[in-house]
């Protein structure tokens, strides 16, 4: 199973890279949020794939017995996909303004500002 | 112990912000609850830095959770100066919104977007946990995204599209990041972090994962080769924006770096900071020799930020007592005084309608006093005793002399000498030569419409400023103790281990 999670975010890395580096603005975002992806199934398969052991303390005991489920970087993951959300859902309504404004998605056309005068 | 008064700098602005959406309509409502909101969060960080000068570092465990467990909320020396810089900083900005920014704006929730932008910063000041600093970090970000591109015209939009790309990217490394540490560690609370880390095994990796931290705080406090969306996108929005941004953005990455590379990553300082003092000399030249390149007001100055960072990044770098007091130092004094030069380029703006210095030209002639304004913190961004960007530069250099890092002073002095190069550029064309429309006191008519009361809360802010870069200049001593003492408590991390998980 960590192997295929592991394959996984592979790709997601190399195909979010790839995409953020074309000069469309559709495929930039899409790769943007390959990343995001990549990252939160980071987390979840590097904070241990545990399978069958909920992180209850059994009737009697003190502590957890390992192997247990750490239930924390699925708190983490939930977070970042809620933020992950927002932020993306406002970078792709700005890059659809962004295209309404200049007129072009190809981001070598945008460098308007940049020019030395 | 009222420890409890270390939350208020995140909870207050959220306050205000919530109060000024409730009425939505009315743009006087927003401006008052800005000012005073801002003054208030003003007198809390002083009380609060007081606090922690008189009794050492406070921390809160939010909700009562226990402190690796839950979120800790930590002041010590170095957080509770920055919040107080970034509320000296948000005051002045409240001050300048209200005499230059347009009703378009203020009516599509400027002054709210301040205040969460405000409550971003306060938090990654603040917090004490990894995790909660991506948060803040987001918090941060997705109000500086709005206020970038606020108004909408395509300047704003094109470079918004880099710096919201670029920062996107940073915080997906940064995620990445703290899943791997959390990985290898199996905590994010720093303390516990710094706790720990002398005692994992997986030293490659975990030098790994600090440069993957390195890189994304590098990609916000634009060093070296990260800093490519600063100069992009800085000199778009409206001048009140850029200046705050402009001050207090990117310290929040220096800030994390040094938090993080004096407390929690020291396992490998021949690599980690061997890293950063390559990229510290790379910054200040390559931000400096931009500059020089550069014919727009605030291009110019944008380039100087980046330079500026270089010493703060050379100070952790080098990874000395008196180094890191001298990048605490010249935090301090930088934030204050490059808010202040971009509120100078403001007036500029509105006095003669344009931030291109080939267009611009005799403003010493009509308004010798905006010419002192402006000469004070330039000067200071210079390095010229007696102001406080000496003192910065001096503690710093002097930290590289005593390491015998001879080259690097070369080039921290060289650097010197061009952005005093960069700033008599401005002064020549901006104030000294004659304005090239020919008539000696062309202004702009839009200034001639601007009320006397918006002209003096558009000079306040600077006066204001200015006044404490002669204040840190003069009387430096309180200021280099201060920064002295927050060094140590920095590089001997086990008062602060000790303060948030309660040991004694």
């Amino acid at each position: 199973m960590s192997f295929l999670l592991a394959l996984i975010i592979g790709i997601l890395y190399g195909a979010g890279t790839y995409m953020i580096l074309r000069r469309s603005l559709v495929k930039v975002i899409l790769g943007l949020i390959f990343l995001g992806h990549a990252a939160n199934l980071l987390i979840f398969t590097i904070g241990r794939l545990t399978k069958g052991a909920p992180p209850f303390i059994p009737q009697g005991a003190e502590t957890l017995a390992e192997p247990y489920a750490d239930p924390l970087p699925q708190a983490l993951i939930l977070t970042a996909i809620v933020i992950g959300f927002g932020v993306q859902a406002f970078a792709i309504v700005l890059f659809k303004r962004t295209y309404q404004t200049v007129g072009t998605d190809d981001l070598d056309k945008m460098k308007s500002t940049d020019e030395l005068k | 112990m009222t420890n409890q008064i270390i939350i208020l700098p995140i909870i207050l602005p959220l306050i205000f912000a919530v109060t000024m959406l409730f009425f939505w309509k009315s743009v006087k409502i927003h401006r008052y609850v800005n000012l005073i909101g801002s003054t208030i969060s003003l007198v809390v960080s002083v009380i609060i830095m007081i606090q922690v000068l008189s009794d050492g570092i406070i921390s809160l465990q939010v909700g009562s959770w226990q402190a690796p467990f839950g979120i800790s909320i930590v002041a010590d020396l170095l957080s509770a100066v920055m919040i107080v810089i970034t509320a000296v900083i948000g005051f002045a900005t409240a001050l300048y919104s209200i005499g230059t920014i347009d009703p378009g704006r203020e009516k599509f929730l400027y002054y709210p977007l301040l205040q969460f932008l405000l409550m971003g910063i306060n938090g990654a000041f603040l917090t004490g946990d990894i995790f909660n600093l991506y948060v803040w970090f987001e918090v941060m970000l997705i109000s500086s995204f709005v206020l970038l591109a606020l108004g909408g015209t395509r300047g704003q939009f094109e470079g918004a599209i880099k710096y919201v790309t670029l920062n996107l990217l940073s915080s997906a490394i940064f995620l990445a990041a703290v899943g791997i540490l959390y990985g290898i560690a199996g905590t994010l609370n720093m303390a516990d972090l710094a706790r720990r880390i002398p005692f994992i095994e997986q030293k490659e990796l975990l030098t790994a994962v600090s440069v993957l931290f390195m890189i994304a705080f590098g990609v916000k406090a634009a060093i070296f080769p990260l800093f490519f969306w600063l100069p992009a996108s800085y000199h778009t929005p409206p001048v009140a924006v850029s200046a705050i941004f402009a001050g207090l953005l990117t310290k929040v990455g220096v800030y994390a770096l040094i938090r993080f590379f004096t407390t929690i990553f020291v396992h490998d300082i021949g690599f980690t900071h061997n890293l950063l003092l390559i990229s510290a000399a790379l910054t200040m030249l390559t931000g400096v020799l931009g500059a020089a390149a550069q014919s727009d007001f605030r291009k110019i100055l944008s380039f100087h930020i980046i330079s500026q960072i270089g010493y703060m990044i050379l100070g952790l770098a080098l990874f000395s007592p008196l180094a890191i007091a001298g990048a605490i130092f010249y935090i301090i004094h930088h934030i204050i005084v490059k808010t202040n030069l971009f509120f100078v380029s403001g007036v500029v703006d509105k006095l003669k309608g344009s931030y291109d210095l080939g267009k611009l030209g005799g403003v010493y002639k009509y308004y010798p006093i905006l010419g002192l304004l402006f000469l004070i913190p330039a000067l200071s961004l210079a390095g010229i005793p007696p102001l406080s960007g000496f003192w910065a530069k001096f503690v710093v250099i002097k930290a590289s002399l005593e390491i015998k890092e001879y080259l690097i002073v070369g080039i921290a002095l060289l650097v010197g000498l061009l952005t005093l190069f960069s700033m008599t550029k401005i002064w020549n064309e901006v104030f000294w030569k004659d304005d090239p429309k020919g008539s000696e006191n062309y202004i702009d008519e839009s200034y001639k419409q601007i009320s006397t009361v918006k002209k003096y809360l558009m000079f306040a802010p600077i006066i204001l400023l200015a006044l404490i870069t002669i204040v840190i200049g003069f009387y430096a001593e309180p200021f280099f103790n201060y920064a002295n003492a927050a060094a140590e408590q920095l590089i001997d991390s086990s008062t602060y281990i000790n303060s948030v998980l309660g040991l004694k």
